[in-house]
């Protein structure tokens, strides 16, 4: 479903990451953990056409995402060509950016009506099922600023899904959260992750939440993947010797 | 030795003054709009590829350090050499228009920078096309901050329309030295036409800080 073929990201001189490799089947929950600045997050970005790439290559299902085919060879992707191909995933973000100017209506059938061409009424017949599902389908008139953050962010969780994406990319969905507000939103995303056959990708630091989500962790440092292994073997016995550090010290932390 | 102040002087000029009054509001109206929509136009072709960038930004800044007046004479006199004759009201309410527009586009510039980039981020992540992005999320979150400020560059246009005297529009002032230079007497005429921008504009700046407090200033 995803394929990093050789990918290398740098701001400035600032390698983030460096002929990174790795792919992930449909329909797997992959979790990225790592220390901040390990380049989890751009990852996402990538693939969110939020950044592009400095070298090789990205896949999604089967198109470049980075780049098009042009006369044979492979030019950088223009924004056309990665609106098309972007518009098979969805990402969910750290401060939900939910749009404060429309109702959770509003942010909900947005994207499907003018991106999918849906219908307002099929928009809508799917905002309310989606709102349904994250049990906010009475808020469904209200704006974004009388929710609290968990509520804005299963809303938003909501609206990534309105699209019916491929992929879900979930970057640090809990972590602006109030404790007592994580809970709820990672029940949802392990019923979405048991529901769906959507590809997920996730940047979080709930340990637990990673070791039963995931069908696969991969560990991150300085740009490249130093472990890639089912999470019930990485999180009790990691092999390299940075998971160990990182691990001891993520964990003593809860 | 006549008296400072003629009553009947005063209310005999009275109808031609407000008369007068209509025109500068009129040249505000229409300056205002001009300005409104110009401006926001330069500040989105501002944030577009950079050569566009470059000639917006120029623009704005030759405007902003020349003399309006100097623009006023420029259109009413130097364009009629290139076959481009107009009246005094619509050289007003071009350069009006443009000149404010041009200080219109740093007020709206700044509201569409206080837009959180997660903003065009999530617009992004939902692949809406790049117009939907404008019209739907960053301006009506960026529109609503600037209003106060936009409020008063209409108030400072509107104490501006008098320059146009100068290109012969009988706006309120046109209207006072007229009578002064007919009638020679020049104190009713001109604390009436005084007196009657203070009854529009100090209401209108009292709105404008309600309207402030209202949705914060930026």
């Amino acid at each position: 479903m995803i394929v990093f073929d050789g990918v290398g990201k740098r701001f400035g001189d600032n390698v983030v990451l460096s002929d990174l490799d790795f792919t992930v089947a449909p329909g797997e929950h992959v979790t990225l953990i790592g220390p901040s600045g390990s380049g989890k997050t751009t990852i996402l970005r990538l693939l969110m056409c939020l950044e592009s790439v400095n070298a090789g290559t990205i896949r999604v299902a089967g198109r470049y995402l980075s780049h098009m085919e042009k006369g044979g060879t492979l030019v950088p992707a223009d924004e056309k060509h990665s609106r098309e191909v972007r518009k098979r995933i969805g990402m969910v973000f750290q401060q939900f950016n939910l749009f404060p100017n429309m109702t959770v209506r509003g942010n909900l059938i947005e994207a499907p009506t003018r991106v999918l061409g849906l219908s307002k009424d099929e928009a809508n017949a799917r905002a309310e099922e989606l709102l349904d599902l994250v049990g906010l389908r009475e808020r469904i008139d209200e704006h974004p600023s009388r929710l609290s953050g968990g509520q804005q962010q299963r809303v938003a969780i909501a609206r990534a899904l309105a699209m019916r994406p491929d992929v879900l990319l979930l970057d640090e969905v809990t972590s602006a959260l109030d404790p007592e507000l994580v809970a709820g939103v990672l029940a949802l995303l392990r019923d979405i992750g048991e529901t769906t056959d959507i590809t997920i990708l996730c940047v979080t630091h709930e340990m637990g939440f990673a070791r039963d989500f995931s069908h696969r962790v991969m560990m991150f440092d300085g740009g490249q993947v130093i472990e890639d292994a089912p999470p019930e073997r990485l999180f009790s016995e990691p092999e390299h010797p940075r998971t160990k550090e990182f691990l001891k010290a993520v964990l003593s932390r809860g | 030795m006549t008296q400072v102040w003629d009553w009947n002087y005063a209310f005999a000029i009275l109808p031609s003054l407000l008369e007068g009054l209509g025109l500068t509001v009129l040249a505000t109206v229409l300056g205002s709009v001009v300005a409104m929509i110009l401006g926001l136009l330069l500040a989105v072709l501002r944030q577009g590829p950079p050569l566009l960038s470059v000639a917006v930004r120029g623009f704005v800044e030759f405007v902003r350090s020349t003399p309006l007046l100097v623009q006023i004479f420029f259109l009413y006199f130097v364009l009629p050499q290139f076959g481009i004759v107009l009246s005094a009201l619509t050289v007003g309410v071009i350069a009006l228009g443009v000149h404010y527009a041009c200080y219109a586009s740093e007020v709206y510039r700044a509201g569409i920078e206080a837009v959180p980039r997660g903003q065009w981020e999530a617009a992004t992540a939902l692949s809406l096309p790049r117009s939907r992005v404008w019209t739907g999320v960053v301006l009506p979150q960026a529109i609503p901050r600037v209003v106060p400020a936009l409020g008063n560059y209409v108030i400072s246009m509107f104490k501006e329309v008098p320059l146009l005297t100068a290109i012969g529009l009988l706006d309120v002032v046109g209207r006072a030295q007229q009578a002064g230079d007919t009638y020679f007497r020049y104190v009713e005429p001109y604390t009436i036409a005084g007196l009657l921008f203070l009854l529009l504009s100090y209401p209108a700046s009292l709105l404008v800080r309600r309207l402030e407090r209202r949705v914060g200033t930026i």
